[in-house]
């Protein structure tokens, strides 16, 4: 028999492993944050408000060069709208939850949250879903919150020799190597990176969505191609 | 680095992202019954977000020095992001990637530095 109990644990449990890795990526964003001249407070804001690692950092190094708002928004935005994605890959499991219920777990989504739950509900029809999911998102939740506010600590304290921005474009590589997985997202990921290259110079910092814009495309054709 | 950004313009930023993000996550949890699936058009556009959006934030920072473009291998953060790059696709691994990047630009800057 399974409880809310037995089941937010267990989705606690498979977090575990993830949160290590969750860790260094936190304390990254925080540290960037700081760097980019956000206080403290503001940077713990990022965190909890929107709470996706990736374009957490991309914020923070865009605030830090002055782009528009806009931009900054925007960027973050794009980031993120693989999410839409989980969104709707996940839907069909919480389709009975309460509205107030479905915001909650919305919230909660990230990459890693979404494999691991998805993962479970495939193989198991047993499990309180939402139970689960509450477990694997509130781990990632503190531990990545926790993290942060870590990095935020060193942040004014780490020298600059030990040329800590360069871990951001190291975590960006991190999670952009596996989400190349064929050819098509290769050539995404080709383009996408040589017209970032190219667009350096563009004003407002458009070269990002630029590159993105033009990456998604090549992306497409080359599927079609194949 | 150091931003002219003012609070008020700061903490608008962050609550636009925020809430933008929430809706992005929200929409088809938050939908579902009245939107099913994603059109299949924007799936396929979707697929692609990561790798194309990541690579466009990753490349500028390992090949360009003061403003151009710098492929040679007196280039540190080019050296040090392709040993990164490495171990993340041997790994899959946030810290193994993060250490052996950070490590590699030590060992190069100190090196030829």
């Amino acid at each position: 028999m399974t409880s809310p109990r037995t089941d937010f644990r267990a989705g606690v449990r498979v977090a575990l492993p993830i949160l290590l890795g969750i860790v260094p990526f936190g304390m990254v964003a925080g540290v960037a944050a700081v760097n980019a001249g956000i206080p403290p407070v503001g940077a713990v804001a990022m965190s909890v408000v929107i709470f996706a690692g990736a374009s957490q950092l991309a914020a923070a190094e865009l605030v830090g060069r002055n782009a528009p708002a806009v931009v900054v928004v925007f960027t973050v935005l794009v980031i993120n709208l693989r999410m839409m994605m989980y969104s709707a890959s996940i839907a069909p499991y919480f389709q009975r939850e309460s509205t107030r219920w479905k915001g909650a777990l919305a919230y909660l989504l990230t990459d890693q949250a979404y494999a691991v739950s998805l993962l479970r509900f495939e193989n198991d029809e047993s499990v309180s879903r939402r139970w689960y999911y509450l477990g694997v998102g509130s781990a990632l939740w503190v531990t990545w919150q926790l993290a942060t506010v870590v990095g935020i600590a060193l942040g004014a304290s780490v020298p600059d020799g030990w040329r800590l921005e360069f871990a951001v474009p190291l975590v960006f590589l991190a999670v952009l190597v596996p989400a190349v997985t064929d050819r098509a997202t290769g050539v995404a990921a080709l383009v996408g990176g040589s017209v970032g290259v190219a667009a350096t110079g563009l004003p407002f910092n458009l070269g990002l969505i630029t590159a993105a814009v033009v990456g998604i495309a090549a992306g497409l054709l080359a599927e079609e191609v194949a | 680095m150091a931003t002219d950004y003012g609070s008020v313009t700061l903490w608008l930023v962050i609550l636009a992202a925020g809430v933008g993000t929430f809706l992005i996550r929200f929409s088809f949890i938050g939908l579902f019954g009245l939107l099913d699936d994603v059109p299949a058009v924007v799936e396929r556009a979707l697929r692609f977000v990561p790798a194309a959006v990541l690579a466009a934030l990753v490349a500028p920072q390992l090949v360009v020095v003061d403003g151009s473009v710098a492929l040679s291998p007196a280039n540190p953060r080019l050296l040090a992001g392709a040993l990164a790059a490495l171990v993340a696709w041997r790994t899959e691994d946030v810290l193994a990637t993060l250490v052996a990047g950070m490590a590699g630009l030590w060992l190069l800057t100190f090196a030829f530095g």
